[in-house]
Parts: C-alpha cells; sequence; structure tokens
C-alpha cells in the first residue's frame, strides 16, 4: 500500500478585487510515496510546497482531484490520527509551557488519558527540552521553537510525518539535529514527506526527491540514481602549491586552494594525469570520478520553465532586426 | 461534551486567564464597583439603587468588552499565528474547534462575571448592611447578563469567522448596541407601515434583543423578574447563540486557511 496517493490535486485562488480572476498556485499533481519512504520536495519559494501540504493537511481544499493517505480519502477523520505535521516556522500557543503544549495535543491526538503524561515526557526527553519543560514558549528560541514542533509531529506515534522547512532558519547544530530525527524517523519505518529548498538536506536524507516549480511538478527521482551517474570525468586532488604545466597540457580544470590542488579533467587522461604526479613527485589525496549531484539535476528541473522565455527573446529579437531590415 | 471540544474550551480558558488585559478589565470593573459605594454613600435613602444600577452596568459593559475584545480572535489570531495548523492536522473536525472556542470563551465570562458579581454584592453589603430578599433578583440580572455574553461571544465568532478583526468588532458591538434597543425597535416597527414597515420588523426580530435581557433597573428598584421572562430569555439566548454558532461553523468549514 502506498502511504501518500496524490490524483491530479489541483488549486487556484480567486485573486484580484473588482474582476477576481483565478490563479494556480498547484497545476494537477500525480505523486506516489511509498511506506517507510522518506520524501523530499524540493522547489523554490513560492513553488507550491506548502500549498501541497496544506491540501494534504485538510487545511485548503483542492479545486480539483484528491489524494488518498495510508489508503484512506485525505478528508476521512482517521486518517488525522496517524499523521504528523510540522508547519512552517511554527508558532505554538505561547502562553503554553512545552509540556503544557505537548499534552493538550497528545489529548487531541486521542493519547490514552493514562499514557499521556509519560508519552510527554518521553517526547521531550527525545528532543532534548525535558529542562525546559516547565517554561513558557513564548521565551524559547527559534531552534527551541522547531524542537517542540518536531516533538508534537512526532508524539503520537504518527505513521506518516509531514514536514514543512524543517530546517528552515535553524544554526547548522539545530538542522543536524532535524537531520538526526528524520533519520531516526527512518529507522522506525516512518514515512516522511518534509518540503526543502536546502539541497544538501536533501542529498543527505531522501530516498527519493520531486521537485516542484511555479505549481508544476518537474520531475521526481532516487536520490541514489540522480547522484551515481558518472560524467565522463575525475576529479584529483593533491599537494602542490602551483599546477603542473603537464597536468593543464591534458585540458585539467584546476583550482589551489592552500597547499591542495583541485583538477578535474577527461576520464581517459586518468593515467596520463597520474603520470604528470608521478613525474613531479607530488602526493596524491584522492581521486575520484566526478558524479552528477543533486543541485545540478534541480537546476536542470528547474529550466524548461524558462526556456519559452528564451525562445520568446529569441523570436523578438528575429521580428525586431526583421524591423530594423537587418 | 465531546472530549475534544472540552480540551479546546480549558485552553481557551486558560489562554483567557493568562492574558493580562483581561485582569485590567477586572480591576476596572471592581472599581467601578468602588465608585458605586462611593455615589451610593452621598445619595441619601438611594444607596441600594445606585449601587446596584451603577455596578451591574459596570459589570455587561466590562464583560461585553472582554466577550469581543477576546471573542474576534479566537479564530482570526490561530489562523493570523497559523496555531490552527497544528491543532486543525489532528483527528480534530473544524466545528469542534469553534463550539470549542465558544464554550472556553463562554467559561472565561461565567467566571469573570463572578468575581466582579462578588464585587457588587460587597458593594450592597456595605451600603445596606445586610442582604434582603429582594436581592436574589439581583442574582436574576446577573443570569441574564451572562445570557447576554453568550450572544456576544456567538456573534463575535461569527463575524470573526469571516472578517477581520476589527470589522467583526465593530459590527458585534453595533449589534450589541443596536440589540439593547430592540424593544424601541420593534416599537417603531408596529407604527411603520408599508415596505418600510416590513424592513424594520425584520431588522428588530432580527437583531439579538438585549433590551429583554436587561433588568437592571427593574431589580435596582427592588421589583421581582417573572419566571416566564427567565425561561424564554433562557431559551432565546440559547437558540440565538446556537443560531450564530452553527452560521460561524457553517462559513469557517469552507474557509481555506492560506
Amino acid at each position: 500500500m502506498s502511504a501518500i496517493e496524490i490524483l491530479d490535486l489541483e488549486k487556484s485562488y480567486l485573486v484580484g478585487f473588482w474582476r477576481k480572476r483565478p490563479k494556480l498556485a498547484l497545476r494537477p499533481l500525480r505523486l506516489t510515496i511509498e511506506e517507510g519512504e522518506v520524501f523530499g520536495f524540493l522547489g523554490p519559494n513560492g513553488a507550491g510546497k506548502t500549498t501541497t501540504l496544506k491540501l494534504l493537511m485538510g487545511l485548503v481544499f483542492p479545486t480539483a482531484g484528491t489524494a488518498r493517505i495510508l489508503g484512506m480519502p485525505m478528508d476521512d477523520p482517521q486518517v488525522k490520527s496517524q499523521i504528523g505535521f510540522l508547519p512552517e516556522q511554527p508558532y505554538f500557543y505561547d502562553h503554553l509551557s512545552a509540556r503544557e503544549l505537548l499534552t493538550y495535543y497528545a489529548q487531541l491526538s486521542g493519547v490514552p488519558a493514562k499514557a499521556c503524561s509519560s508519552r510527554v515526557e518521553q517526547m521531550l526527553t527525545r528532543v532534548g527540552l525535558i529542562d525546559s519543560a516547565g517554561v513558557q514558549l513564548r521565551k524559547f528560541s527559534k531552534g527551541m521553537l522547531q524542537r517542540v514542533g518536531l516533538a508534537q509531529a512526532i508524539l503520537h506515534d504518527p505513521k506518516l510525518v509531514f514536514l514543512d522547512e524543517p530546517m528552515s532558519g535553524l544554526d547548522p547544530m539545530g538542522r543536524r539535529e532535524v537531520r538526526d530525527m528524520i533519520q531516526q524517523l527512518r529507522a522506525e519505518g516512518k514515512t516522511v514527506f518534509f518540503s526543502t529548498h536546502i539541497l544538501s538536506d536533501a542529498e543527505a536524507l531522501c530516498d527519493r526527491v520531486g521537485v516542484i516549480h511555479q505549481g508544476e511538478l518537474r520531475g521526481v527521482g532516487a536520490v541514489a540514481e540522480l547522484t551515481s551517474q558518472k560524467k565522463g570525468q575525475i576529479e584529483i586532488i593533491f599537494y602542490a602549491q602551483t599546477v603542473p604545466a603537464g597536468l593543464t597540457q591534458l585540458g585539467a580544470d584546476a583550482r589551489i586552494s592552500g597547499d591542495m590542488v583541485n583538477a578535474v579533467l577527461p576520464e581517459e587522461q586518468q593515467d596520463a594525469a597520474l603520470e604528470v604526479l608521478r613525474r613531479e613527485r607530488l602526493k596524491l589525496i584522492s581521486l575520484t570520478p566526478v558524479r552528477s549531484s543533486l543541485e545540478e539535476y534541480y537546476i536542470q528541473k528547474l529550466q524548461p520553465a524558462e526556456v519559452p522565455n528564451d525562445i520568446q527573446h529569441q523570436v523578438r529579437d528575429k521580428e525586431n532586426r526583421k524591423g530594423a531590415g537587418v | 461534551m465531546n472530549s475534544r471540544i472540552a480540551y479546546i474550551a480549558f485552553n481557551t480558558f486558560r489562554e483567557a486567564v493568562r492574558d493580562r488585559v483581561l485582569y485590567n478589565l477586572i480591576a476596572f470593573a471592581l472599581l467601578i464597583s468602588g465608585a458605586a459605594i462611593l455615589v451610593g454613600d452621598i445619595s441619601i435613602d438611594i444607596e441600594r439603587l445606585v449601587v446596584v444600577n451603577l455596578g451591574l452596568t459596570a459589570v455587561s459593559l466590562f464583560g461585553v468588552v472582554i466577550a469581543i475584545f477576546i471573542g474576534i480572535g479566537l479564530v482570526s489570531k490561530e489562523i493570523d499565528k497559523r496555531t490552527l495548523y497544528t491543532v486543525l492536522s489532528r483527528p480534530v473536525r473544524r466545528w469542534e474547534f469553534v463550539v470549542g472556542k465558544f464554550f472556553g470563551l463562554t467559561g472565561t465570562l461565567v467566571v469573570n462575571t463572578f468575581f466582579m458579581a462578588l464585587g457588587v454584592l460587597l458593594a450592597l453589603l456595605y451600603v445596606a448592611h445586610k442582604f434582603e430578599k429582594m436581592d436574589v433578583w439581583v442574582l436574576v440580572a446577573l443570569y441574564f447578563i451572562v445570557l447576554q455574553f453568550f450572544i456576544v461571544c456567538a456573534l463575535s465568532l461569527f463575524f470573526s469567522s469571516f472578517s477581520t478583526p476589527l470589522m467583526s468588532a465593530v459590527f458585534t458591538f453595533a449589534l450589541f448596541v443596536i440589540g439593547s434597543l430592540a424593544e424601541d425597535l420593534r416599537g417603531f416597527a408596529r407604527i411603520t407601515s408599508g415596505a418600510g414597515g416590513w424592513l424594520v420588523t425584520a431588522i428588530a426580530y432580527l437583531v439579538p434583543n438585549f433590551s429583554a435581557l436587561n433588568v437592571i433597573s427593574q431589580v435596582a428598584h427592588g421589583d421581582p423578574v417573572p419566571g416566564r421572562l427567565i425561561l424564554y430569555n433562557s431559551l432565546y439566548a440559547l437558540l440565538y447563540s446556537a443560531m450564530a454558532i452553527s452560521g460561524a461553523v457553517l462559513i469557517f468549514q469552507r474557509r481555506n486557511l492560506k
């Protein structure tokens, strides 16, 4: 059974003051996420990531299409007891302490009264907030609030967790903690669907990613496949103060960084490059094939939208030249 | 009561109680009661009348201000601050949220009214030195004030389900003022004929009849409140609040939380 099955979900809003016209926030989206998968939903700001999550959470209603979550229609009330959600830049009732807030959410999620207290304490310990559990949330830092957000999302032991930009605005330590948390969730067999525009996080955590741009899903792929494709190039790193002339002659693209040189050159030049290093008595640090990165895939998937603009420019240039009699 | 509604109501109550502005309003109401004692002291032979009139009016007005002040933000604040997202992504239905919020606020107002009423009764005891049999009608007037709060809460929730907090406050307060003149409006409707008469009659019966819930002057004079009026007012407040809450739920059910 698929954890999430999105079937042509579409959302448009009416904008304008006098003459209302529809603005498409999400074009028909068709996407399937398997159980136990960590799926990264990538896209720039305003791409439609949060809209998709809000649609799945029932916070906004679709213009068309539907989705099935854990085999049930997305508007089935039973679904909500099996999912957890962390909104982007979460804001909680700041008059409550972390303990009070989690207790409230546990009650709303239907955690049995007897288990409520122990579950809350367990969560506070897990996210490292047990020492400040009694402090009102208005005194919490952004990182601490994010941890509270994660705790409330997994408090009721959901099968599926939705995280909207979980690393956004966090310092490196905070980001690492969130990454660890997602990895723990994966180890527990949970399905995680998270949106982000931080590609390194997606590359480190996700089994698959989907790229969305201007409300349109541009592509879906397995991270392992996307980042394992060889590009017919090798990267050599060695100790040196200057780039050997022999290496430049082989067509290497080299840059010096401190007492090391990093050179990228065609794969077929590998033996010749190593021979140059031997001849010059230079110490090799590493030699690795250059693989495609998630960033390249992401940028490539964002491109098609820009192509029509380029074509438009070219057409316009042609027309201008014609008009000028060139 | 559905347990989720109870949890939401309790959280709303807790939030209101921890709000410092609320304490200022209560302190102000108690100050007014103190002022009533002062005015009562210099009003020879009508101390009781002055204390009951001023005290209950203060309770009513400040209660209405609190009801509007908190009521308009109950839903909109949760949407603006996005606290609603983590509530509605749980097995909580939208109607449960609205009803829970309503009970939380009315609960807050009942507790507030209790403390403010205590101030009025102490002022009354101070000027009259003892309670009399007719003072029981003061409690009935207080009960009617609470019924007014129920309607005001429901109305502020209704307006805030589709409009901005400022506009919701304006609409609710305007309805409170018009509703306080409902009996006069009905009288005016009786003497107006034609299409205008129909319109005035429709408005007179559509606006909440707060004037029927205002027996302050009557009890200040020691006049009894008929049992039938207590029953009718209770049913009226219940029905009117239920209608306003249903309207709020209907609108909120369809609302996109952008």
